[in-house]
């Protein structure tokens, strides 16, 4: 008697958890989405309806109106090619660099590698603002220990064009890139060093065992690391509005949106208004994160599966 | 007979003398590692240690960028004054940075373990419960974040809504009248009430840090939760006795992690990125950034040297 009470109190208690914790998840989904439907609600609104106070989201007239004028000021077919463009290269470029230097720091240790690496470690906690100035005056006028000037008489500046991006990309200095050190050099720690003595007495040199051996089971760490980098390289406004003023990438022309459609609207007086001009904005950063969210959607379960296995909780 | 250990030196041997180079496996290894690492220490060099170093001398000079170049004069302390005494918004924007670190990173990091112990729970539509969930890790950094904060059609949709925002105010001031009559205190009710208040900021900030926790919680091998619930443990004690001291290396990582991840989106940086380049004062932006590093730094031993006094290591 007693026992079946108990039962259907368990019982009870499972499905009352179960209750609560549907109703947190769908609470904070929701919280997370909200801005998103916003955004969505609001691109296919017409200029009518924003001041309208029975429409809160669903339009009662539907238009494209606010995509072609975001598609127009941002330059958006161009600005996403530039984007799409240097985020590939950065990532791939960061990747390698990183692969290569993560698994320097693992496996092949050498004399002072351990406090290399703590230098890895203060990359990853230095604020990126401390060292901001001297950078940038370096590839204003970049010399490469004036080997440049001596070739071609003056010194280049590389502002304004992708090369600070792929020399920190290539050097594994890029945004963040201590961080993706770290994943893999955890990560190549993982793996047994029996692998690596079996391939290196089966007559492999150490570039063969980390070509063919130890690269392919790194898949999970370098998934997450081209993952995290394409989109961090994707969304950063830090770099991209220091190094490049006028070349037209997603996050340079999500900045200056409201700046040039306020010049693009000055004759109009029908249209210059903040509301409209803020509806324009949001229309421009759904075109900006919708090339990730469709990326997401494809990758999103490699996202969970990888970082469960790249050991960065070892 | 020969021991294991006379085997393995037997095996090794033979390599050593064949390797290339006539160096010994370790030699190689030393060299080859050198050179893998070389690219990033170039990079490391030119990008990050230099850098840091002249930005050390620009905090302590004076720096004019005329037709000859750049002119660095040593002014001593001046720039770490300035900053301090002269600059009318810098001390407040540090102090409001700072509280605010203080004040999120106990909070994200929490939420982001309960989450994560949440979604490691089974339950229907979980995949897709977990795919919202790491959302923020592509939607909440850069220029996104920034821009949707000055959005007027919030505001407008908010008005229209109407009752939707007034419904919200009274949710967490019912809620903040229920604490104090029940004898919390009253920084701890405007403090969590604050963050109730502030769950969207919260939660965008949390992707990495739920993924990171999820992970470390599907490492704990499922034989200890087995042993616990044979011995009678509850999901509550078995939480506190097993999850929480597995998963405590990772709170320090997390902690860190948020810590770091702040450093892109505040004013602290937009502050110092405008002295330096809309009013070229190059020495004075300097010195604000070392002035915000040590913070952080001290910030940083403090927390880990707490955080790591009560983490449990399984060796």
């Amino acid at each position: 008697m007693l026992l079946t009470r108990l039962k259907s109190l368990e019982n009870w208690k499972s499905w009352l958890w179960s209750f609560v914790r549907l109703m947190l998840i769908i609470g904070l989904s929701f919280v997370i989405l909200y801005p998103i439907l916003q955004k969505i609600s609001t691109s296919i609104k017409d200029k009518a309806d924003l001041y309208s106070p029975i429409v809160v989201w669903i339009p009662k007239t539907f238009t494209l109106e606010n995509f072609k004028d975001a598609i127009r000021i941002m330059d958006y077919w161009e600005t996403l090619g530039n984007t799409f463009a240097l985020s590939s290269v950065t990532t791939l470029l960061t990747a390698a660099s990183c692969a290569f230097a993560g698994y320097g720091f693992a496996r092949l240790k050498f004399k002072g590698s351990n406090l290399l690496f703590a230098g890895v470690i203060l990359t990853i906690l230095v604020p990126p603002t401390t060292i901001l100035i001297p950078i940038y005056l370096n590839l204003k006028d970049f010399t490469l220990l004036g080997l440049i000037p001596l070739l071609t008489g003056k010194s280049v500046n590389l502002l304004n064009s992708y090369w600070p991006f792929i020399l920190t990309a290539l050097t594994a200095n890029s945004l963040k890139a201590g961080l993706y050190i770290f994943i893999f050099r955890q990560f190549f720690r993982g793996i047994p060093k029996e692998v690596e003595e079996a391939a290196y007495i089966d007559g492999a040199s150490i570039g063969q065992t980390f070509t063919r051996i130890m690269l392919p089971n790194a898949m999970p760490a370098i998934m997450t690391t081209m993952l995290f980098s394409f989109v961090w390289q994707w969304n950063d406004s830090f770099y991209t509005t220091t190094y490049l003023t006028t070349s037209k990438v997603m996050s340079t022309q999500l900045t200056s949106l409201p700046y040039n459609l306020a010049i693009q609207l000055n004759g109009d007086i029908n249209k210059s208004d903040p509301f409209y001009m803020s509806m324009v904005q949001d229309t421009g950063i759904l075109l900006a994160i919708l090339p990730l969210i469709i990326i997401y959607l494809f990758v999103q379960r490699y996202f969970v599966e990888s970082i469960e296995r790249t050991g960065i909780v070892g | 007979m020969k021991t294991a250990n006379e085997l393995d030196v037997e095996t090794v041997e033979p390599v050593k003398k064949t390797g290339s180079k006539g160096l010994s496996y370790k030699g190689q290894k030393a060299v080859w590692g050198f050179i893998y690492v070389l690219p990033w220490l170039l990079g490391f060099l030119f990008f990050f240690f230099i850098p840091l170093f002249l930005s050390l001398q620009y905090s302590f000079s004076k720096v004019e960028s005329g037709p000859g170049g750049l002119s660095v004069n040593f002014v001593g302390m001046k720039n770490f004054m300035d900053a301090l005494t002269v600059n009318t918004s810098f001390n407040r924007t540090l102090t409001e940075s700072i509280i605010n670190m203080v004040v999120n990173v106990p909070l994200i990091v929490i939420f982001s373990l309960f989450l994560a112990v949440l979604l490691n729970q089974k339950f229907f539509g979980r995949g897709v419960a977990r795919s919202i969930f790491f959302l923020p890790v592509i939607l909440a950094s850069g220029v996104i974040m920034t821009l949707e904060s000055s959005s007027l059609v919030n505001a407008i949709n908010e008005q229209n809504a109407g009752s939707g925002g007034v419904l919200n105010m009274l949710g967490s001031f019912e809620l903040a009248r229920m604490m104090e009559q029940a004898g919390v205190s009253e920084t701890i009710v405007s403090y969590l009430t604050g963050a109730v208040d502030r769950i969207y900021q919260i939660v965008s900030q949390s992707g990495v840090q739920i993924l990171i926790f999820l992970a470390g919680i599907q490492t704990i091998s499922p034989t200890l939760y087995e042993a616990s619930k044979m011995e009678g443990a509850t999901g509550y004690e078995a939480f506190w006795k097993i999850t929480f001291p597995m998963v405590s290396p990772l709170i320090l990582v997390n902690m860190i992690y948020t810590i770091i991840d702040s450093f892109s989106r505040n004013d602290m940086t937009t502050l110092i990125r405008e002295t330096g380049f809309a009013q070229f004062n190059f020495g004075l932006s300097s010195a604000m950034a070392w002035i915000y590093f040590i913070c952080i730094a001290i910030i940083l031993v403090i927390s880990s040297y707490l955080v790591s006094k009560k983490v449990f290591y399984h060796d």
